[in-house]
């Protein structure tokens, strides 16, 4: 009896059952949907900018484009705010992450210390910031009284410690095994020493993450150009000059509309709204697609070490 | 910094621990590096984040921009008197609300299925690939994203001709995808499903990884089949996690968001889509009404306030229960 059922196990073990075979089908069947929907619409706008931006308003263009043609690349980098506004998003991205990440490592390698008398003091006045905001009326007038208003300073200020990536660095600082830091001050290295020279490096993880985080966050930014530097051309970033075009060709507008629109403005003879939309999509998101999946595995567990502490 | 480096020399003996005998500031003195290190921190943190507080007063004023702050006029509660009788207000609260519990809801089923269906693949790059595409909306810009729900929703988008394809609609009944109000909250619930769904996972997956395989093998071996071993393993394994993933995201009930409602609002769906930051920004920016603007924004801070802390404790009291 119990023979014949361990046999019987054997041979579900080895060979799928029909049951079996239509659920991996199924499976595999939904993901790739899942990647087709997920990765479709940037092919159709990587081949919309690739496209002819006259020709493009005919439709039908799905997954190549039909009349290749540089022009849209072409005119989006000669138009000289864009072109200014990449220089200030790269700008706002490098800066503001670097300062981020070391300013961020630092206080959290003094609330990872357990001899630290402020600590509590410290971490609590930080921590309470994920709780609650002034909103936007008194932030904005704070930066106006700050002069922040119409620089760029008011993409970095703002934003150099958050408190969750203070959590996330404090978490590993406090999970390195502490004979290193210990050894560190023997050898007579003071503190601010022994976090540059021994604790940053062995931080790479996780500030990989955070840079990660921060990099796309500020890269990503817009409102507060919206908000705060509106009316300064020469500080406009991407995704704000991006954002512009969208509400220009609103939701409602059809490529026909812009047909038009490209018929009156001798101008645009060669390029329409359309086709600067899809080329600007582009652009903005390369950066972004090329540098994630490398640092998958560090986010992946930078995540969960926020997730473990809270 | 060579100022701090010089001053650190000198603390080098606050590896000691803390007597209880000494004196806090001596202390203080004797770690004076760690001091420097964090409290300029503390000064940029009270400045940006907790003086705008003051700006609450606001609220409670007739505030004219031209005016001082001391000039104000000031009016008590009437700001939110207002706010609770006035129609559009309460109409934005139900937005809020109801996007709110859209993503919730949504984003949990679709994040644990999608989970627990990459787990069931057993080819690891196939695996891997969907999961690295699967991140990458997360990664783009909302005006990105946003770009490309107005494009496979407009008149001549990819959806409107896949349901003249299916024989669903004929020529020239294309459908106004974003013109039609009521359907705001599914196109909303859909994008941010698109967005967010693979990055979610990431934490299901982490918890599906550590359950102990022996389960697994002992439910083989008492016949269990896939589904069983979904149901009675898998899912109990990160009952935890979804557990207090869901208390806390029931704290940010009034944090719906902002950018997907701004970015994909318009004049036609706006009953639907306009949510409490939008009302807080149209009252505050365009409409110059400070003191009604700062009213709801405090509201909205001291309900999430609230709701976040009563989250957390609970979730703190139920992981420890829980995790043993």
């Amino acid at each position: 009896m119990a023979n014949g059922r361990r046999q019987k196990r054997k041979k579900r073990i080895g060979r799928m059952s029909v049951g079996d075979w239509a659920f991996e089908i199924v499976n595999h069947t939904l993901l790739i949907l899942l990647v087709i929907v997920t990765l479709y619409p940037m092919i159709n706008t990587l081949a919309v900018s690739l496209n002819d931006a006259t020709d493009s308003l005919k439709g039908g263009i799905y997954l190549w484009p039909r009349k290749f043609s540089l022009e849209n690349y072409k005119f989006v980098f000669q138009e000289s705010n864009i072109a200014n506004a990449a220089l200030i998003s790269v700008l706002r991205t490098v800066i503001g992450t670097v300062l981020t990440v070391f300013c961020s490592a630092m206080v959290a390698y003094t609330i990872s210390r357990p001899e630290y008398v402020l600590r509590r003091f410290v971490t609590v006045i930080f921590l309470l910031t994920m709780y609650f905001n002034g909103g936007l009326i008194p932030t904005y007038l704070l930066m106006r009284n700050l002069g922040l208003i119409g620089t760029f300073g008011i993409y970095i200020w703002p934003n150099i410690i958050g408190a969750f990536n203070l959590i996330v660095i404090r978490t590993f600082i406090e999970n390195l095994p502490s004979s290193l830091i210990e050894s560190a001050k023997i050898d007579g290295a003071g503190e601010f020493r022994t976090f540059v020279n021994i604790v940053l490096p062995l931080c790479a993880p996780v500030l990989a993450t955070v840079a990660l985080f921060t990099g796309v966050w500020q890269w990503n930014s817009w409102f507060d150009v919206f908000l705060y530097n509106s009316s300064k051309e020469h500080l406009s970033t991407l995704q704000y000059e991006l954002q512009k075009v969208l509400a220009f060709s609103n939701a409602s507008m059809q490529r026909i509309d812009f047909q038009a629109a490209a018929a009156q403005g001798a101008s645009y003879q060669k390029v329409t709204p359309y086709a600067i939309r899809a080329t600007m999509m582009i652009v903005v998101s390369v950066p972004v697609i090329m540098v994630y999946p490398f640092l998958q595995k560090y986010f992946v567990k930078g995540m969960l070490i926020g997730g473990v502490k809270e | 910094m060579d100022n701090n480096l010089a001053l650190t020399k000198t603390a080098t003996s606050t590896k000691q621990k803390p007597k209880g005998r000494k004196s806090f500031f001596k202390l203080l003195v004797q770690q004076r590096a760690l001091v420097l290190m964090s409290i300029p921190f503390v000064i940029w943190v009270i400045i940006f984040k907790y003086l705008p507080i003051w700006g609450w007063a606001i609220a409670f004023q007739d505030y004219k921009p031209a005016k001082s702050f001391w000039e104000q006029e000031w009016v008590g509660f009437e700001h939110f008197k207002f706010l609770f009788t006035n129609e559009r207000f309460l109409l934005v609260l139900r937005n809020t609300i109801v996007m709110s519990l859209i993503n919730l809801v949504l984003g949990f089923v679709t994040a644990i299925s999608l989970a627990l269906m990459l787990n069931e693949v057993r080819n690891m790059a196939f695996k891997r690939t969907v999961q690295t595409i699967s991140y990458m909306p997360y990664f783009l810009s909302w005006v990105v994203a946003a770009g490309i729900i107005q494009n496979i929703l407009a008149v001549d988008g990819v959806v409107n001709d896949l349901l003249k394809f299916l024989g669903l609609i004929e020529e020239g009944e294309e459908i106004l995808f974003l013109g039609i109000g009521e359907w705001f909250w599914g196109i909303y619930g859909a994008s941010i499903v698109w967005k967010n769904v693979g990055w979610n996972t990431i934490v299901y997956l982490a918890a599906i990884a550590v359950i102990d395989p022996g389960l697994y093998e002992a439910a083989e071996i008492d016949g269990a089949g896939r589904f069983r071993k979904m149901w009675h393993i898998t899912l109990p394994g990160i009952r935890n996690v979804i557990i207090v993933l869901l208390i806390m995201n029931i704290g940010y009930l009034l944090e719906s968001g902002f950018e997907p409602q701004y970015l994909l609002g318009n004049g036609m769906n706006i009953d639907y889509s306009e949510n409490l930051d939008i009302f807080v920004l149209n009252y505050g920016i365009r409409l110059y009404n400070y003191s009604l603007s700062v009213a709801a924004s405090i509201f909205k801070t001291v309900v999430s306030f609230i709701l976040i802390t009563a989250a957390n404790s609970i979730a703190k009291r139920i992981g420890e229960v829980r995790l043993y």
